[in-house]
């Protein structure tokens, strides 16, 4: 079929037979939240839709549904994130496998309804599983695995399947649907709250109140904050073993953490996030033709970050120019660039990293932004310095 | 026009990086946008001002005898010929001039 | 690769438009990739949808700023807008409008050109100005870059708000029916 990044997603929910569903619309995810309820009213989607009013109360209703044992999606971005903040802040650390798709858009002020990545970015750290996604057909494909991987039981934490506002949103392009066979049993049977639960059967306290200082609080905080950490880390291995196995069962395949894209023999690579990372292949085709040695690295997963993996491909080249599409004021930098700077201590040695900001406010990074991107990025290979981010759309 | 009763505050006072303000009024022409105007029989116009009343841009005008939209902001929606009592109004093609 | 830019104002289908040419497309074994433009999302703001074509996957997923085909259904958008800006010589231009040739300013990048009354037909057929489906049928008729079967196809799974299929289709097959195709005389290399 032939359709949009939230349509795709919207399948994609579909084919994981969710129980509970409740969303919200917000500009650019709006049409998902449509998609939805129409699949809803048609039987496509098998699940109680939960018709609130408002972000806050979309994600508390799920934290209900989740302990009830139902599997549950919503989706939302920008403000809707920001009024989502309450339950989204504790959803991780209660272990609560809900996946959702953060339609990625700008902040909001200046006033803007357009695409770019501060929302998802901004929230990075709060303890949810974060992936971006380069197609709309990664997108659908990418939610289904999101609910193997939210409910492994080495993990049992919260996915968020994020694709950029505007461009996969509402880009049509050919997807092909899964067999519904095929993902169920992928996915295998629902055992959602085996850990944590509502429920008359098996009575518990649910997130009781910790002891102060003086008590258990520390040592019960440590106790968890470390068991958080650990299921983060088993993601990166579950998210690649998920990943290859959608490739067996499904045949296509997608770098599950970090693609290497023409790095065997470059010299210098940029390093891209969703969307954008397909005129940065283009840029990087047409530098190669002129005798660039050049490359590129696209991230996919952000939560947890994928350091190892981004440390052998950063160990084959000589410099970086890295392409954010928000922006981390406490740094004057991109976040990525940011991430990537840690990552870079952990290198032999100490190679030259651009951020360059482009893509603010829905603006397009170009195959000409990146053509520039790879340019100053050879000139920092050849020793030039480049102390302040590089501002791509500051002109157009 | 109405003479604005206070001046705008005065932009230049600071960094213009500091906080998203605006001081200027452009008046977004939604004219252009129309498909169909609304051509208002003067005959027929009683002046009860329904039409004025529901329009969703507040854009008709109070002419000696009748009223009449302002076709620089009139989007052609079509609710004043919709509501006259009088059935003064008729939405028409717009030309391509 | 061809770039194609769409044209139109909130509320006539341009996006909608370019998804049922999307669906054509890929109908006949082409790579699509189509995204829109809002700005605001209103009836009658300008909205431009970007569709870019290919025998192969399609990476770049950006507006188009060099298009080789523009499609604009609606006929008072041209005064309001640059549809052309940027547009590759030898380009073609399908337009809705009940003007003459010789009464548009066409400029030279354009080497063919197709027009519609759109307007009309849609009036005739919906009662109301909602060119999408007629400008389809208008731009298959002036490109030969798809065909009428594909666009059939593609209509049949989308959701049209406003009417129902055997309507759209009614207007696709009048708008290619009813639009005259110019070829023009250019110099080389202008």
């Amino acid at each position: 079929m032939v359709c949009d990044g939230n349509e795709a997603a919207a399948w994609g929910v579909a084919l994981s037979r969710p129980d509970v569903v409740a969303v919200y619309p917000i500009t650019p995810q709006s049409s998902l939240a449509e998609y939805i309820s129409q699949f809803v009213a048609d039987g496509i989607i098998q699940a109680d839709l939960m018709d609130v009013e408002g972000e806050h109360s979309v994600l508390s209703v799920l934290h209900g549904a989740c302990l009830a044992g139902a599997r549950t999606f919503t989706a939302t971005c920008g403000q809707g994130l920001a009024f989502m903040f309450e339950p989204y802040f504790r959803t991780p650390p209660l272990r609560l496998p809900i996946v959702m798709s953060i339609v990625t858009r700008d902040g909001i002020t200046p006033q803007c309804v357009w695409g770019g990545q501060q929302d998802a970015m901004t929230v990075r750290e709060v303890g949810w599983v974060h992936m971006y996604c380069e197609t709309a057909q990664e997108v659908l494909d990418t939610i289904v695995m999101a609910y193997k991987i939210a409910e492994h039981r080495d993990i049992m934490l919260p996915v968020n399947v994020n694709h950029d506002g505007n461009y996969l949103s509402y880009g049509v392009e050919k997807v092909v649907l899964p067999d519904q066979e095929e993902v169920d049993d992928f996915l295998g049977e629902k055992n959602i709250n085996w850990h944590v639960a509502l429920d008359p059967e098996r009575p518990m306290s649910v997130d009781p109140l910790t002891g102060g200082a003086e008590g258990s609080g520390p040592a019960l905080f440590v106790r968890y904050r470390k068991g958080s950490c650990k299921a983060m880390q088993n993601a990166l291995r579950v998210i690649q073993e998920v990943h290859e196995e959608w490739e067996k069962r499904f045949g296509r395949s997608y770098a599950p953490l970090v693609e290497e894209y023409r790095l065997e023999d470059a010299k210098y690579a940029i390093v891209t996030i969703g969307s954008m990372t397909g005129a940065g292949k283009d840029a990087v085709d047409l530098a190669r033709e002129s005798g660039e040695k050049v490359g590129l690295i696209k991230i996919k997963t952000v939560r947890p970050f994928p350091v190892q993996t981004l440390r052998q491909a950063l160990s084959k080249v000589k410099a970086i120019g890295v392409v954010d599409r928000s922006v981390s004021f406490g740094w004057n930098c991109g976040p990525m660039y940011q991430e990537l700077l840690s990552t870079l201590y952990l290198l032999d040695e100490r190679i030259p990293a651009i951020s360059f900001i482009g893509g603010l406010a829905g603006a397009d990074i170009r195959i000409e932004h990146f053509n520039r991107a790879i340019e100053t990025t050879a000139k920092a290979l050849r020793g030039e310095e480049f102390s302040e981010p590089i501002w791509l759309n500051e002109k157009d | 026009m109405r003479r604005q009763a206070r001046e705008p505050f005065d932009e230049s006072t600071i960094p213009n990086d500091l906080c998203p303000i605006a001081t200027e009024r452009i008046d977004l022409k939604t004219g252009d946008w129309r498909a169909e105007r609304p051509v208002v029989d003067r005959d027929k116009c009683v002046k009860c001002a329904t039409c004025w009343l529901y329009c969703p841009t507040q854009c008709i005008q109070e002419k000696p005898t009748w009223f009449e939209a302002n076709l620089e902001i009139c989007k052609g929606c079509g609710i004043c010929a919709d509501e006259c009592p009088h059935h003064a109004i008729m939405m028409v093609e717009e030309t391509e001039e | 690769m061809y770039e194609i830019r769409i044209h139109g104002r909130g509320g006539q289908g341009a996006v909608l438009a370019s998804k049922i040419l999307a669906k054509a497309l890929v109908e006949e074994g082409k790579f699509v990739k189509a995204i829109p433009s809002f700005g605001f999302e209103r009836r009658g703001a300008p909205v431009s949808a970007f569709l870019r074509v290919n025998d192969k996957l399609i990476r770049q997923t950006t507006n188009i700023y060099n298009p080789n085909f523009i499609l604009c259904i609606d006929p008072t958008l041209p005064r309001a807008v640059d549809i052309f800006s940027g547009m590759r010589a030898k380009g073609v231009w399908v337009q809705a409008t009940k003007k003459s040739l010789d009464q548009l300013q066409v400029p030279e990048s354009v080497s063919k050109v197709g027009l519609c009354d759109a307007f009309g037909i849609a009036l005739d057929v919906f009662g109301r100005t909602i060119t999408n489906s007629v400008m389809l049928g208008a731009f298959a008729k002036t490109t030969g870059l798809v065909s009428l079967k594909s666009l059939h196809k593609g209509m049949e799974t989308v959701a049209f708000r406003d009417a129902a299929l055997d309507k759209n289709i009614q207007a696709l097959q009048r708008g290619f029916e009813e639009t005259s195709v110019f070829e023009l005389d250019r110099e080389e290399g202008s």
